[in-house]
């Protein structure tokens, strides 16, 4: 079959859907006022904004001001036409219309992808007439056109963002059983999206164009993996059995229970056959996290070299006088002889435990992208502190083996397998698992992680505490003395 | 053709088809009878490829469901329990989008539909909304987006629910025509005369698993016994040391009737009517006691559910 009559069904599904949508006035309506109206509301905003700005000469926020708007009003009509993409598949199921449509000679990925598409059309066109209108608007008054630069990044980030919402809502649409249920889901994309556009409006009001490229990048990623986390569970048998909305609290405890105990008949048991398992099933997640690791270190170790030598050469007596006093005014620097009661086990435990834990939970929150971040800075430290101590003149490896090396030996396995089961878990996700629904698939992940976290982790987590609290510091001051 | 093997479907605990085994030939109508959800539904979507069975396998069209999904679905005409129209759209316009969806040209969509349309009476309304069709209107709608592509075997969900008695007509003659031309259809139906007239297999189901299959006479011969006959005299007599011949079987008698059942009619009706005659008593009528389809439904139910079957 040739490309084109592959592609083909994508379109004929996307076409009859979107034809039906602008058939709908109730759809429609609501779309057509947002998009027009909201350039004028956020034009008279950023007038009033310049006004005031003008008073406190801040220039620099006067420039920005307008790629922000753009930011802004680009998002609005996404958030309004997600309607379309949330009902893609509950919607016709709650009509009735899907078991034609899943009886028709369509490939799961056509039906799927034509519905993205038309839920990614409705939401650009919308998202682009808004934005050209208020560009109309702006290149009428007295304001800086945003550079062309920036333009293309707004519009890739304007895309990114809604390639990522309807991505996310047609997952919904999937895995819901009414439009209702749909919709209130739908919080769960907008707010984060809301928040993470936080944060790219202060990239750009920083202006740092390369950091705002990697954030697009990001939510691309996020955005592809979405659509690969839809494809992957996409079931008609899913879409056609399930008619009401039931969180089986029961069938969910044992589900995880089973999968968790695996049955064992002793601990020994567990440990080997069970966790065992669970190891082996993240032992290619171990060898991504290992190389991984060896990059971050390695670029932490490249960067400090270039940039802190760099800053360090080009400083100017002024800059040197300068670290120097705000030095003086921190201090005297703590004893170190002290260090152990200031650094007990307990305390060193928890700090740890919590910060695995945190990367599994920001990974599973954006199918591992967000924990392996985690893992890559904090990885990254010891490329950067050896670096440090080298610009320093100071022999790092002696450091390393008294103040590193001891509880590492325990501490880098448990972050690097924490870290591996957060990237298995995303991999996981994002894969076909014939027969199974997303909950049962979420639920025999949630258990390997628990196995691994609890079994393994934890315990190596436990003795670098204790050498970290009493055996690293002793070592350390006999090798720098106090 | 449909043929299948063991077919079964588990729901986590709940088992919806369990064992199903079914042979459905071109130019045949099967039609599966059954309470609502007692699987009928679920084995149409098995046949249908929208469900992987659990155990089993089935064949339609000579794919196999769970490995052919596509070709099953292209060969396969649907009619299902919702009518699953756009209500947006015209009818026009939403045969034009299945014959798009099949795969056919543009002119042989244009003709396939005029046709369809034409014969399900709805050319007038083609260009008006479906949304503002009746409930025949539609269902007429849904038969003809079943049959836009030609497809070899039709799966029909109560064809002719919803509709008029002239547009119920219309349709059984539509599936009658279809099977003439060698299609091969299965039709889930509580309208049991309707079946009586088309269907050339009945299987009925119960809880998941058929408890009886055959053509309507195997039905009623296995389930109500041979054929039952009664005798009228033209007065009343006194038949107490009446011999019936061999392969009469005496059920009951009053003074001027007799009822017996038979085995073999084109052999014993001629015996026992011989007989009557050297006894010289005038018979009047020898008529087939009337027995429906929805007679052999209730006693195989009765029985499924361990309680008496009444007449």
């Amino acid at each position: 079959m040739s490309m084109f009559n592959k592609l083909r069904p994508i379109w004929l599904v996307a076409r009859r859907e979107l034809r039906d949508q602008l058939r709908d006035w109730r759809v429609l309506f609501p779309m057509v006022i947002l998009t027009l109206c909201f350039p004028f509301l956020m034009n008279e905003f950023a007038k009033q904004t310049v006004d005031f700005l003008n008073q406190y000469e801040a220039d620099l926020i006067l420039d920005r001001l307008v790629p922000f708007s753009i930011l802004i009003i680009g998002f609005f009509p996404i958030t309004v036409s997600l309607v379309v993409a949330l009902e893609a598949f509950v919607g016709e199921k709650e009509r009735g219309t899907i078991e034609p449509l899943l009886s028709a000679p369509f490939d799961d990925w056509q039906l799927y992808f034509g519905k993205l598409l038309v839920g990614v059309i409705t939401p650009l066109v919308a998202s682009y007439t808004s934005i050209g209108l208020y560009l109309i608007m702006v290149s009428r008054q007295n304001l800086t056109m945003p550079s062309a630069s920036v333009m293309t990044q707004l519009f890739f980030l304007t895309t990114a963002h809604a390639v990522l919402m309807v991505s996310a809502a047609i997952v919904i649409s999937v895995q819901s059983t009414s439009v209702k249920a749909a919709n209130l889901l739908a919080s769960f994309i907008v707010i984060p999206v809301a928040i993470l556009m936080q944060g790219e409006a202060v990239m750009l009001f920083w202006g740092n164009e390369r950091v705002l490229w990697l954030g697009i990048a990001g939510v691309t990623i996020i955005a592809l993996l979405l659509i690969r986390v839809g494809i992957a569970h996409f079931e008609r048998e899913y879409l056609l059995g399930r008619e009401i909305d039931t969180i089986n609290l029961k069938w969910m405890t044992k589900t995880f229970w089973l999968n968790f105990t695996g049955e064992a008949k002793s601990l020994l048991d567990w440990y080997t056959r069970v966790l065992g398992g669970a190891f082996r099933r993240i032992l290619p997640a171990v060898f991504f996290v290992l190389l991984i690791a060896g990059v971050s270190i390695w670029a932490s170790y490249a960067w400090i070299k270039d940039n802190v030598a760099q800053m360090i050469a080009m400083a100017t007596p002024e800059d040197i006088a300068e670290i120097e006093r705000s030095i003086a005014e921190v201090g005297e620097f703590p004893d170190l002889s002290e260090i152990q009661q200031h650094l007990s086990a307990p305390f060193l435990f928890l700090n740890n435990t919590r910060a695995v834990a945190f990367i599994f939970l920001a990974g599973m929150v954006s199918f591992s992208v967000l924990g392996i971040m985690l893992y890559m800075v904090n990885i990254a430290l010891i490329g950067g502190l050896y670096a440090l101590f080298e610009l320093l003149g100071v022999n790092p490896i002696p450091l390393f083996l008294a103040g590193v090396a001891p509880h590492g030996i325990f501490e880098i396995p448990a972050l690097m397998i924490g870290s591996a089961v957060v990237l298995y878990f995303g991999a996981a996700i994002v894969t076909p698992q014939a027969g199974k629904s997303m909950g049962e698939v979420i639920l025999e992940l949630l258990a390997d992680w628990a196995k691994i976290f609890i079994g393994l982790v934890v315990p190596l987590l436990a003795i670098a505490a204790v050498i970290e609290a009493y055996i690293t510091p002793g070592l350390l001051l006999r090798v720098i003395g106090n | 053709m449909i043929e299948t093997n063991d077919l079964s479907k588990q729901f986590h605990d709940f088992m919806a088809v369990d064992g199903v085994n079914l042979s459905v030939q071109g130019g045949q109508i099967l039609a599966l009878l059954g309470q609502n959800g007692a699987g009928k539904t679920t084995t149409v979507r098995m046949l249908t490829a929208l469900l992987n069975p659990t155990r089993g396998w089935a064949k339609v069209a000579g794919y196999d469901v769970v490995k052919n999904g596509h070709d099953v679905r292209a060969s396969v005409g649907v009619l299902t329990e919702q009518h699953g129209l756009y209500m947006r759209m015209s009818a026009n316009e939403y045969l034009d989008f299945f014959g798009q969806v099949y795969g056919l040209d543009a002119p042989e969509r244009k003709k396939r539909s005029d046709n369809l349309l034409e014969y399900f009476g709805l050319m007038e309304a083609a260009k008006r909304r479906v949304g503002e069709y009746s409930k025949g209107m539609r269902q007429k709608l849904a038969l003809a987006r079943a049959m836009i592509h030609q497809p070899g075997v039709l799966l029909l969900d109560e064809p002719t629910s919803a509709m008029d008695p002239e547009s119920a007509r219309l349709v059984r003659d539509e599936i009658a025509r279809l099977k003439s031309s060698s299609r091969t259809i299965v039709i889930c139906s509580h309208n049991l005369t309707e079946v009586e007239a088309l269907a050339d297999k009945i299987a009925i189901i119960y809880r998941g698993k058929i408890l009886i299959q055959g053509t309507l006479e195997e039905l009623k011969r296995n389930v109500l016994g041979a054929p039952e006959y009664v005798v009228k005299f033209a007065d009343e007599r006194n038949i107490d040391d009446l011999q019936l011949p061999a392969g009469v079987e005496y059920i009951s008698k009053t003074p001027s009737s007799l009822k017996v059942r038979v085995e073999a009619a084109e052999e014993s009706n001629p015996k026992l009517l011989n007989m009557l005659a050297s006894k010289s008593i005038p018979v009047v009528a020898l008529q087939e006691e009337m027995r429906t389809l929805e007679q052999v439904y209730l006693k195989v139910m009765a029985e499924a559910k361990g309680y008496e079957y009444v007449q």
